[in-house]
């Protein structure tokens, strides 16, 4: 499998992002970074030149802004018209009680997670599949597996884009357009600092090592580390009658 | 913010209990962060230090890990730009690679920028290279007031001497500036000689400096009168068909120590076995090989938590420098208390100092040699012991190392570090250390 030498990034500035695009940077890959984070795009930037990218472009975007993403994404195929990779990182964890009561926050972690990832994919597959290459890496979850009560909105989100990305696998497969699902476990990252560390957190530099080697093995679904994969296997086959008993 | 946290550092002893740690998230970030907090604060990367001087017992600390980014780097020159909490580590691995090097660095790769500056570290080469700071260009510096001072030789030249070796206490370090040197391969040509006595050492050390960039010595001083050891002297190699091997970063991380060591593991008989087993692994006078630059600078950092060996209440580290312009007597000395009093230390590191002068107020490394040792800390004794020791050290205008140290006395610190009246001015007021409460304050 051939590694991206253009890369389009959402969520540029995440941790398991991060990680993942400076061990792309070292292969003199070219970035084009979507964050909505502004300042840490040029930091960033700066930081992948002298880890060795060859080309560095960035913009901000919205992800509840259909507008911006698009806008973001055809920018992207402006400047850089042989793009031949994609890498949605972007993400975001609520607080589950909340989403159960407003109606705006729940609509919001759909829009974030699974909407705005739909888009970028529409515009970019297609785009892939016209020029007959590319590799599309997404940031899925196993929450999205099953849903469960502690996590189901972010959860259900997350398995609509697992499924959206099969959907888009099994079509581009015929057009040698790869397309890799990633699902991490638990990652001691910003986004789970109030979580209490247990022995199953991860560093977002492991997360992105089985990334880079997902993409040069050219995999389709991966677990992060690859042991959810067991635990998710279990989560999903107890029946439903025994399920909606426990607290999960 | 993280709050209520017990930290130690490498030596794991003293423990202390801090209010909380912050972390800035980039540069801009530092001066709210500095706002944040109502107590004492002091600047933490790694926590490498084995003693007192990374923690701040009661106070804050101002954690510089996501301060992790690159700002630019110069190919035709080698100078690089970084922030403060990017680690020795992450430079080898992204510039070894591209054939540079760090221009000097210590016997850990996991130690930050920030830090290889508030400690002036030292390296195998100073005799040749001098200090880390040496080769530090420039940096920012900001105090808790917001003011910033970009630092250098011609630049608040004040600011830059105390902050080199300041341990932290000057303000926060943002970024830095510092030139990496050229390398054909990431291996070493090294030579290992077995030595039985001190005037051994030195013969081969004069012989050594000028044609051999880095040079260290074990020393086994539990077996007789006089010392044995082992001296290692090495350079990069000139090219890269010596080793016929291709660059990479090959990492030798692998082991764990897994949990506290019980406290026989480290006991005198054994620690002698050890020495007798390192000392006799070769049998020649002389071991010629090439070496991946991993073993040959830091062979404690293939094992993750090394520190644990010594068991649940840690280790002292003690190092001092003494100049030598008394036959070596002084370090004839304290080698012989130190046989004389039997207890045991591990790793004795022995080092020839050059002249290149430290340009730290604070900075420990100077004209002579340098001794490094560490002792579990069981006994009382070995307190008393030690502060035999630092008289020895004192008595001659030598040094007790910051970075190592969690009980020299205030005597000691200010016999050592005489310019500390001069330092005092540039502390931050709302900076602060255990360490500095303990010795200077």
């Amino acid at each position: 499998m051939l590694k991206p030498s253009k890369m389009l990034v959402f969520g540029a500035t995440s941790a398991i992002a991060y990680e993942t695009i400076k061990l792309f940077a070292k292969d003199g890959t070219s970035f084009y970074l979507c964050s909505r984070k502004e300042d840490e795009l040029k930091r960033l930037a700066d930081d992948l030149i002298v880890r060795g990218a060859k080309e560095v472009r960035f913009a901000t975007f919205n992800a509840l802004d259909v507008n911006s993403v698009t806008e973001a994404v055809n920018d992207c195929l402006i400047k850089f018209p042989d793009l031949d990779g994609l890498f949605i990182a972007h993400g975001f964890l609520p607080d589950q009680k909340v989403c159960e009561t407003s109606i705006d926050s729940m609509r919001q972690v759909i829009d974030i997670n699974f909407t705005s990832a739909a888009t970028i994919l529409t515009i970019v597959a297609n785009y892939f599949e016209k020029r007959g290459t590319g590799t599309i890496i997404a940031v899925s979850s196993p929450g999205g597996d099953r849903g469960r009560q502690s996590n189901y909105v972010y959860g259900s989100a997350k398995g609509a884009l697992t499924v959206f990305l099969s959907g888009l696998r099994q079509r581009l497969s015929r057009a040698g357009v790869s397309v890799i699902t990633i699902k991490p476990g638990f990652v001691d990252t910003p986004m789970t600092v109030d979580f209490k560390k247990g022995i199953l957190f991860v560093g977002p530099e492991v997360i992105a090592r089985g990334i880079y080697k997902a993409v040069l093995k050219g995999k389709s679904e991966v677990y992060l580390p690859a042991y959810w994969r067991f635990i998710m296997m279990i989560i999903k086959h107890v029946p439903e009658m025994i399920f909606k008993k426990i607290k999960l | 913010m993280q709050n209520d946290l017990t930290l130690e550092s490498w030596g794991r002893f003293p423990a202390a209990l801090h209010s909380g740690e912050i972390v800035p998230r980039s540069i801009d970030e530092v001066r709210n962060s500095m706002r944040s907090v109502d107590a004492s604060l002091l600047p933490r990367g790694m926590g490498r230090s084995y003693g007192d001087s990374c923690l701040n017992d009661g106070g804050y600390l101002l954690s510089t890990k996501r301060l992790d980014k690159f700002m630019h780097f110069a190919p035709d020159t080698g100078v690089l730009r970084c922030e403060s909490g990017v680690t020795l580590d992450e430079i080898l691995r992204v510039f070894v690679p591209q054939g540079w090097f760090l221009p000097v660095t210590p016997g850990t790769k996991y130690v930050t920028i920030g830090g290889a500056i508030a400690n002036d570290i030292h390296g195998k080469n100073h005799h040749r290279e001098g200090t880390f700071s040496n080769h530090v260009i420039r940096f920012e510096l900001e105090r808790s007031d917001g003011t910033r001072f970009l630092c250098s030789r011609d630049e608040n030249r004040d600011w830059f001497r105390a902050t080199v070796g300041g341990i932290g206490l000057t303000g926060v370090i943002l970024w830095a500036e510092l030139k990496l040197r050229p390398i054909a391969g990431p291996y070493i040509e090294m030579e290992s000689i077995k030595f039985d006595s001190l005037d051994e050492f030195f013969q081969i050390s004069h012989s050594s400096g000028g044609l051999f960039e880095y040079t260290v010595s074990w020393l086994d001083c539990l077996s007789s009168n006089d010392v044995r050891g082992l001296f290692m002297r090495g350079n990069h190699i000139d090219k890269e068909e010596k080793a016929e091997l291709k660059i990479t970063h090959k990492t030798s991380q692998w082991k764990t120590f897994p949990c506290d060591a019980p406290s026989y593991l480290l006991s005198t008989p054994s620690i002698k076995l050890f020495n007798f087993i390192y000392y006799n692994k070769q049998l020649n006078k002389i071991k010629k090989s090439i070496v991946h630059y991993d073993p040959f600078f830091y062979p404690l950092d293939s094992i993750n938590h090394w520190n644990r060996m010594y068991g649940k209440s840690g280790f002292l580290q003690w190092q001092c420098a003494v100049p030598v312009n008394d036959n070596y007597e002084a370090i004839r000395l304290i080698l012989r208390k130190i046989h004389k009093s039997g207890l045991g230390s591990f790793l004795v590191v022995f080092k020839e100092f050059g002249n290149h002068p430290s340009e730290g107020m604070l900075s420990f490394p100077m004209s002579g040699i340098t001794l490094a040792m560490d002792f579990p800390n069981r006994e009382k004794k070995i307190f008393s012991f030690l502060d035999r020791l630092d008289e020895v050290v004192v008595d001659v205008r030598g040094r007790i190392y910051p970075a190592k140290d969690a009980r020299m006395s205030r005597n000691t610190f200010r016999a050592s570090f005489p310019s500390v009246n001069e330092f005092t001015s540039y502390i931050d007021p709302k900076f602060s250390s255990s360490f500095y409460r303990r010795v200077g304050g």
